[in-house]
C-alpha cells in the first residue's frame, strides 16, 4: 500500500504526486523548499563526471598520484576534493590492453556520486542491470565497445556500499597533451567500462 | 529479498540502452523535486539516514510502480511507503492532495498519529570499525548460501548457492539485512567475492568472471 492508494480512478500521474508530497510536507513545516533546490543544485552543477575525469586525467600524467589511487581509490580521489554521499568506500580498478572492467549494480542502481554524478538512463535501464553480469561481451557490442576475444572481462556488482571506478586505457597519442586537455577525453561511460577512450 | 529489483540475469528485457551524449541529469523538472524529497524522506520518517530501509521500501513496489514511473517515479514511491510505514502521511493522502491539485474537490484525510521506528544510527555513512579479524582471506574459496529471504537482503539471487574466490577483504559495514528493518547495525566485513562465469550461467557461458561485494553472513567455507 502507498499513500496514493484509496482514492478513486487512476493513479495521478509522478509529476502530480511528487508536487502533491512536497505541498503536504511544507506546509507542516517538515521540508524546507529551499534544501530542497541546493540538492537540486549540486547534482545539477557540482557532482557529476567531470570530477571523475580530473582523477582520471592526474592518474594518467602523474604515475605516482595512479599508484596511490589504485592502492587507496577513496584517499586518492578525496585528495582532488571529491567526497560524500556514495563515495564512502571507492576501488578503482584499472583497463588495460588484456583486461576489462565494467561495473553495474543489479539490485537498484549504486554508482560512485562524487565522481561521476547521478547515473545516467543506460545504467539504471533493467536490461543494462539484467544482462551485463550474464553476457557481458554481447551487452557491451551492443553499446558499440567490441572486445578481443582475448581479453579477460570481469564485471563488478555493486552489491554492497563498496563504489567502483574504471580507470581507463590512455589512448596512444594523447602523450604530448597536459593534464587540463586530457581531461575532456574522459567520458562517464569509460569510467563505467562500457566504452574506450577515443583518441583526440 | 526476491522480487522485481533483483534484476541480475533475469530474462526479457530486450536491447540495452545506447548512451546519450549530454543527457540532462534530470530530464523533467519533478524529477529533481522527488530526487530532493526522497533524500530527504528517511529524516522525515525515522529522524535519520537509512539507505537500506529506502532500497526495502523501493523493493516492496509492486512491479508497475518499480517500472513504469521510472527511475525517478520509483524513488518518489520509496519516499511515499516510508513515509506511509512512519504514519507520517494517511493512506490516499497523496492521492487526494495530487486530485485537489488537478481541480477535482475530494476531502483530504486527517494526520495521522506518528509510529515512527525507534531509530539511532551510531554514526554517519556505513562504514563501521569492527574489533574482531575477517572470516575468510584473500584467495580463500567460499560458498554463498542458498537463502532466500523474506525481508532486505543485498545477496542477489542469480549468485546464491555459488563457490567464488575472495578477490578483495573490503572494510566493515553496516548490515543491510538487519538495518533496513531497524533491528540493528550489526557490522561486518565485506569480501569481493570473483565467480567464474560458467559456476554462475552453465558450461555454455561466455567466459568472463563476476564480483560482488557479499556480506560476511552470506559466506561458508568450502570443505
Amino acid at each position: 500500500m502507498t499513500p496514493t492508494d484509496g482514492g478513486p480512478g487512476e493513479a495521478p500521474p509522478v509529476a502530480l504526486r511528487t508536487e502533491a508530497l512536497e505541498q503536504l510536507l511544507t506546509e507542516r513545516g517538515l521540508i524546507d523548499p529551499k534544501v530542497m533546490n541546493e540538492i537540486i543544485t549540486t547534482y545539477e552543477t557540482n557532482v557529476g563526471p567531470l570530477n571523475g575525469a580530473k582523477v582520471v586525467a592526474r592518474a594518467w600524467t602523474d604515475p605516482e598520484y595512479r599508484r596511490r589511487l589504485l592502492q587507496d581509490g577513496t584517499a586518492a580521489i578525496e585528495e582532488l576534493g571529491f567526497s560524500g554521499s556514495q563515495g564512502e568506500h571507492i576501488v578503482v580498478v584499472e583497463n588495460t590492453a588484456t583486461t576489462h572492467h565494467v561495473v553495474v549494480c543489479t539490485l537498484c542502481s549504486c554508482y560512485p556520486w562524487p565522481v561521476l554524478g547521478l547515473p545516467p538512463s543506460w545504467y539504471k535501464d533493467p536490461a543494462y542491470r539484467a544482462r551485463v553480469v550474464k553476457e557481458p561481451r554481447t551487452v557491451l557490442s551492443e553499446m558499440g565497445l567490441e572486445l578481443d576475444d582475448d581479453v579477460r572481462i570481469t564485471v563488478h556488482d555493486s552489491t554492497s556500499e563498496v563504489r567502483w571506478l574504471v580507470l581507463p586505457e590512455r589512448p596512444a597519442g594523447t602523450e604530448h597533451l597536459s593534464e587540463e586537455q586530457l581531461v575532456p577525453l574522459v567520458t562517464r561511460e569509460v569510467m563505467v567500462g562500457v566504452a574506450k577512450v577515443a583518441a583526440p | 529479498m526476491d522480487g522485481i529489483a533483483d534484476m541480475g540475469g533475469t530474462p526479457g528485457w530486450g536491447p540495452v540502452r545506447p548512451p546519450r551524449r549530454d543527457e540532462p541529469v534530470f530530464e523533467e523538472p519533478w524529477q529533481g523535486r522527488a530526487f530532493a524529497l526522497a533524500s530527504l524522506s528517511g529524516r522525515i520518517a525515522f529522524g535519520g539516514v537509512n539507505l537500506d530501509a529506502f532500497r526495502h521500501a523501493l523493493e516492496r513496489l509492486d512491479r508497475a510502480a518499480y517500472l513504469d514511473d521510472g527511475y525517478y517515479g520509483r524513488w518518489l514511491g520509496g519516499a511515499e511507503l516510508m513515509l506511509a510505514d512512519s504514519a507520517v502521511l494517511a493512506p490516499g493522502a497523496i492521492g487526494a492532495r495530487a486530485r485537489n491539485l488537478r481541480g477535482e474537490d475530494v476531502e483530504e484525510p486527517p494526520i495521522p498519529e506518528p509510529a515512527v521506528p525507534d531509530y539511532a544510527p551510531s554514526a554517519e555513512g556505513s562504514l563501521r570499525p569492527v574489533d574482531r579479524a575477517p572470516a575468510f582471506a584473500v584467495g580463500e574459496r567460499v560458498r554463498t548460501k542458498a537463502m532466500s529471504v523474506p525481508g532486505h537482503t543485498r545477496l542477489p539471487g542469480y549468485a546464491r548457492g555459488h563457490t567464488g574466490t575472495v578477490e578483495v577483504v573490503q572494510p566493515a559495514f553496516v548490515l543491510p539485512d538487519t538495518n533496513a528493518h531497524f533491528r540493528g547495525e550489526n557490522p561486518q566485513y565485506v569480501y569481493s567475492v570473483r565467480f567464474d562465469s560458467r559456476e554462475l550461467w552453465g558450461a555454455d557461458a561466455e567466459p568472463f568472471a563476476v564480483t560482488a561485494d557479499l556480506f560476511e553472513n552470506y559466506l561458508e567455507a568450502t570443505s
